[in-house]
């Protein structure tokens, strides 16, 4: 891998740009490998870095049966935060946030981190107190978050309208660490990082069986073949429950659809990311200048990659009253993802019946800003046959045994 | 948009008037039952890509309970049946069997 510097732009810039590589390869997939991770999204390929980077573990396969980063990683609206009630979630999602704060010197590849301040608005006395809370509990855990008051939100957000009739703004918590990043970049820094170890990412190539003997995978049969494999790991998010059908077993995971959608671009106007989880609208500007829009799932299952228009009408209609100016704006793209939802919001990073395969996925709607920590932590899983720290509380066992990571209710529905 | 008829008024009713309710048909487990029944019972749900029972509440009409054989792969709806069905219905299945010859049936 050649490596991208202001040197290398000077060099290139002198012959044409003629000396560009690939930022990775298109491999045909060996008979078989050490690790297959399944889905070559943020999450797949962060797993298939830190095996590499960690454990020295390189004999590796992401297969992808679309294109790198083309489902939820490309889908999201790039929010990052930590702001977490729960400790295992906190835990997790700072691990993410610090790891995103290196990530473009770690990868050689800029994903446009900016820690641009996240604010989570506090609409209702009940969020007041809720907020106040997590606030109180961030401190513990060591993850800096603050409750601001709403003339400070007015400070920091100039185009809010704090005296809303039906969503006043009553206060906020306050991230200052919390932005957004590239989305796409991500994908494609831990891609083109995965290929420079000599993994392989070989993209069009479904999986359309899992292979298993004596309650170990041997292998996946995919839509090139089939590939031999001593690990597999699953990180295909709104598919789990497909995949994980395919290997013999079921999960507590339910597939529906959630959208975004942005604005014609305009003049920057707001350089904080704010949250209203009252009103499930989560908006931020992106560097063109759109207003970036992020709303609340369907309530039932879905795997079509789009949503109910009211949703996102119901979405806008509160977003114009906390900012009136966006009112005359113009949307121009809407899109769904397919995001996996367990029983209790909270991701899963576990074993499964079967003894070498293991799972990552459930992380519903707040993957983006895990991808990071959710790798590092999968990839110990893989590596050691065990979880480490930050993955103990993640396993499926504790559907069963009723140790739920109540999320849902602590962080307002948003994630 | 999603538009479901009402088997109780016979309103083919959209989306904004419906509340979805989750998997149809599930089989309870209470006290007695081993825990992995429960977990199942809890928390395990079959999210087929294809052809789904699932509950709606006719929340903005009549305020009744029915169930709804849809596909979550086009968002095709096969037809709607009242709540107070213990399994589907032959004139379902076969509703399904005709639009999806390679459905595997109801399990």
């Amino acid at each position: 891998m050649r490596r991208y510097s202001v040197f290398a732009i000077a060099r290139e810039a002198m012959r044409h740009h003629t000396g560009w590589e690939r930022a990775w390869a298109s491999p045909e997939p060996r008979a078989s490998y050490d690790v297959v991770i399944v889905g070559a999204g943020g999450h797949g390929l962060a797993t298939a870095y830190y095996l590499g980077k960690n454990f020295g573990i390189t004999n590796v396969a992401v297969i992808e049966k679309g294109w790198l980063g083309g489902g939820n990683t490309g889908r999201n609206t790039t929010i990052i935060r930590s702001n977490y009630l729960q400790d295992p979630s906190a835990a997790i999602y700072d691990k993410a946030l610090s790891l995103y704060e290196n990530l473009s010197q770690d990868l050689n590849y800029n994903v446009m981190f900016s820690p641009r301040g996240l604010l989570m608005l506090a609409q209702t006395h009940h969020e007041v107190r809720g907020y106040l809370r997590t606030v109180h509990a961030n401190n513990l855990q060591g993850v800096k978050t603050e409750w601001i008051g709403p003339e400070k939100v007015k400070e920091l957000v100039p185009i809010i309208n704090i005296h809303g009739p039906r969503y006043p703004i009553l206060g906020a918590l306050y991230q200052e660490r919390g932005g957004t990043a590239r989305h796409d970049a991500v994908a494609w820094g831990y891609a083109r990082a995965c290929s420079a170890m000599g993994m392989h990412i070989i993209q069009q190539c479904e999986v359309t069986g899992v292979r298993s003997e004596g309650g170990q995978v041997t292998g996946v049969d995919t839509t090139k073949g089939h590939i031999g494999c001593k690990k597999l790991g699953i990180v295909v998010a709104g598919h789990s429950g497909q995949v994980a059908a395919m290997a013999g077993f079921r999960l507590p995971v339910e597939s529906m659809a959630l959208q975004a959608l942005v604005s014609e671009p305009i003049k920057p106007c707001m350089d904080v990311v704010v949250m209203a989880n009252t009103v499930h609208g989560y908006m931020s500007q992106s560097d063109k200048g759109e207003m970036v829009i992020g709303g609340g799932t369907d309530g039932f299952n879905n795997y079509t990659q789009r949503g109910s228009f009211h949703h996102i009408e119901e979405t806008l209609r509160a977003l114009i009253e906390t900012f009136p100016m966006i009112s005359r704006l113009k949307m121009l793209r809407q899109w769904g993802g397919i995001v996996d939802m367990t029983g209790d919001r909270s991701p899963l990073i576990s074993k499964t019946p079967l003894g070498n395969c293991f799972i990552n996925c459930g992380w519903g709607t707040g993957g983006f800003k895990a991808i990071p920590g959710s790798g590092w932590a999968m990839a110990e899983l893989v590596a050691k046959g065990e979880p480490g720290p930050l993955a103990a509380e993640f396993s499926i066992d504790r559907f069963k045994e009723g140790r739920f990571i109540d999320e849902s209710v602590a962080a307002g529905v948003a994630h | 948009m999603l538009i479901l008829e009402c088997p109780h008024c016979g309103i083919r009713a959209e989306e904004t008037e419906l509340a979805p309710g989750g998997e149809a048909h599930l089989k309870r487990f209470g006290p007695g039952s081993s825990d992995q029944e429960f977990e199942d019972y809890m928390f395990a749900r079959k999210n087929p890509k294809g052809v789904h029972f699932e509950r709606w509440r006719h929340a903005y009409g009549c305020g009744k309970w029915f169930i709804a054989a849809r596909c979550t792969a086009t968002l095709e709806v096969f037809g709607t049946y009242p709540a107070q069905t213990a399994a589907p219905p032959q004139h379902i299945i076969d509703a399904v069997k005709t639009r999806r010859p390679g459905w595997e049936g109801y399990k």
